[in-house]
């Protein structure tokens, strides 16, 4: 079974159409990236994939399970890490991951999954200080523990790199790799198109809302007879 | 340059989240100006009564010749209950009775008792004007006598002379024959006793109601919305949790207001009058109906306000966004004190009524004189409004509107309105 399937997918904000029909699929255990510049529909994709937007045309599923009908069920096995993303200032970052823990099971399930977070996290003492006193990179970590900490199927990842300095980006790409040898999914946008050809395993090039073209780095790089995937985009979508 | 940056300056502020509440502000400023217009009116009118003159004497036509100069009289003869009628066909204040023995006292050295029948239509503030023009008319008959028993060189008591007559009132207001109180002490009475409610309702339901707004608002600038709405959770859960989660706090300071007020009202008394003996005392199914009433009120507040909240961009937008529930619980507040439910405008009855905050602050004065059907119809109304906006805001939990915000109209020529991102 497919991990994601997108078919046709369009999504349009009023008269404005941000996705103009895209299609890809993501197998289970494997990384894939979504990467084009900003404004580029990567975003909007993600989201509703993440069951946070409405589709306008086209069909998504995840893991078996159709969107928007079961989109209950596919909350169940997704956990999104939006780029922006923040925790709650006035609970301490433990308090933000048992919050988050309480929806995913109880008992030592749940016991086992804030662990998890709290290695994830990988904060020290500071795991109980409210997150407000955090710096950014700590607040990252604490998000990519909280998403990966429940055991999703399919983990979405929206630019989960970003902001970061280069020893806390490092960090959380080893994170993202050991939870994909664990078992879950990732699906990730990025505009840092080297983060993309060291982890992931297949990749999708988006500009103005199109997939250009798509496959391994190695494949992309030899279609557009390129040094890089940078520079394989720049040839793609001229 | 500076007429760009004024520009720039207008259209950010000039947006309608910081115009509607002035224009609420000031629609609510007119109709309390209305009111007072009309209130300015009735004080220049005469009063409309009825005398029913069982006297005859010299003291009552003295009684008689400053009534009929200062009020409008509906009603001349002997007949109580005749006359009551005619005043109340009539829309009248009050029916004056001179009993046969009035002048016969005052020559015996005894106060002549003048028995005043009040038809009382409202207990708010500006209902009581026509009876209070009333109360200085009965003030004037008794100067009058008393300027007559000193020309006649009485030799009388001067305690007497300078008070020659005594009244006994018996007011008659929403069915209840109340003695011995006339309508403005009743309704200082009844407004020291329901003009807490209002007051507490009004902060309950702003401080509530600015902390779900704010919630929302925060939500949105901390970034955490988007990982919620992911979460396994229902969208109704979600709304309700954040409604319930204010309600509860609304609701603890609701039952420390309730213990307190219900030992206030066992124990209040105005001039050593107790409300118990005219019938006005509340019952336990009466302070439970209040705790409902505002029970139900707040839950349709803060209904509202999760509605309002999902137009929050971030904090800053959702402090504007508390104005309107402001304005809405200080017209609930200001109408209700001043006005009787049954006395105001139909619009503002519609006004008032629809308003959910109202009921709890209209509870206590409608229980006192058993108008079940007011109070029950609000609580009824204020849960009906409740599932309403609770449907509402889970619809917009369920839209894309909650994150991406509105798309204006330049989106359709290829650019992104405010709000989200691709």
């Amino acid at each position: 079974m497919k991990a994601v399937e997108v078919r046709e997918l369009v999504k349009d904000y009023g008269n404005f159409r941000a996705i103009k029909g895209i299609s890809f699929e993501v197998s289970e255990k494997e990384i894939f990236g979504l990467i084009g510049p900003n404004g580029a529909g990567k975003t909007t994709a993600l989201r509703t994939i993440a069951t946070l937007l409405q589709i306008t045309s086209g069909s998504i599923t995840v893991f078996g399970y159709e969107l928007p009908k079961q989109a209950g069920e596919v909350r169940k096995i997704i956990s999104y890490l939006p780029e922006e993303a923040g925790a709650y200032k006035n609970l301490t970052g433990k308090e933000y991951l048992n919050f988050i823990a309480k929806f995913f099971g109880d008992g030592e399930k749940f016991q086992n999954m804030v662990q998890r977070g709290l290695e994830i996290a990988n904060l020290g003492e500071r795991i109980n200080d409210k997150v407000d006193t955090y710096s950014k990179g700590m607040t990252r970590r604490l998000l990519v523990g909280r998403a990966l900490m429940v055991n999703p199927r399919l983990a979405i990842l929206d630019e989960p790199t970003t902001g970061l300095d280069v020893i806390n980006a490092q960090e959380v790409r080893r994170i993202i790799n050991s939870a994909v040898e664990a078992g879950v999914v990732v699906l990730l946008s990025s505009h840092n198109m080297l983060e993309v050809e060291l982890l992931c395993h297949r990749i999708a090039l988006i500009n103005d809302g199109r997939i250009v073209a798509s496959g391994t780095a190695e494949e992309l790089k030899k279609e557009y007879d390129a040094r890089n995937i940078e520079e394989a985009f720049v040839r793609a979508i001229k | 340059m500076i007429g760009n940056i004024i520009k720039k300056e207008f259209k950010e502020l000039f947006i309608l989240s910081t115009i509607l509440p002035i224009v609420v502000i000031a629609i609510v400023y007119g109709s309390v100006g209305q009111m007072i217009g009309n209130v300015g009116e009735t004080i220049k009118e005469k009063p409309v009564i009825g005398i029913v003159d069982m006297d005859a004497g010299n003291f009552s036509v003295v009684a008689m010749s400053v009534l009929t100069e200062n009020a409008k009289v509906v009603y001349d003869g002997t007949d109580t209950e005749e006359g009551l009628q005619e005043v109340r066909k009539e829309n009248g204040v009050a029916l004056l009775a001179i009993p046969a023995n009035f002048s016969q006292n005052i020559y015996d050295n005894r106060p002549g008792e003048i028995e005043i029948y009040w038809i009382m239509k409202g207990a708010g503030m500006m209902d009581s004007i026509s009876s209070g023009t009333m109360e200085g008319l009965i003030q004037a008959v008794n100067q009058e006598i008393s300027k007559t028993l000193i020309q006649q060189g009485s030799s009388s008591d001067p305690a007497l002379v300078l008070n020659p007559t005594t009244r006994v009132d018996t007011t008659f207001f929403k069915g209840k024959e109340i003695e011995g109180l006339s309508p403005s002490t009743l309704s200082n009475m009844l407004m020291s006793q329901s003009i807490v409610i209002p007051i507490v309702v009004m902060m309950l339901i702003i401080m509530a109601g600015a902390s779900v707004i704010s919630s929302m608002g925060l939500e949105k600038e901390n970034k955490t919305l988007e990982t919620l709405l992911t979460l396994p959770v229902r969208r109704s859960h979600i709304v309700i949790g954040k409604m319930v989660g204010s309600a509860l706090v609304g609701m603890i300071m609701a039952a420390i207001y309730m213990i307190g007020f219900s030992r206030y009202m066992t124990s209040f008394q105005v001039a050593d009058i107790n409300l118990a003996d005219f019938g006005l005392a509340l019952g336990m199914q009466d302070y439970l109906l209040i705790g409902i009433s505002l029970f139900v009120a707040l839950l349709a507040g803060l209904a509202l306000c999760i509605v309002l909240g999902t137009f929050a961009k971030n904090y800053r937008s959702a402090q504007a966004l508390v104005f309107p529930i402001t304005a809405l619980a200080l017209i609930s507040t200001f109408i209700v004190m001043f006005k009787d439910f049954d006395t105001i405008p139909a619009v503002l009855k519609v006004l008032v009524f629809a308003i959910p905050f109202s009921h709890p602050m209209m509870a206590i004065r409608a229980l006192m004189l058993d108008n079940y059907p007011l109070v029950i119809g609000g609580i009824a109304y204020a849960a009906v409004f409740t599932v309403a906006m609770v449907a509402v805001a889970v619809r917009i939990f369920n839209s894309d509107r909650l994150l991406t915000g509105s798309v204006r109209k330049r989106a359709a020529r290829g650019k992104l309105g405010w709000g989200f991102r691709r």
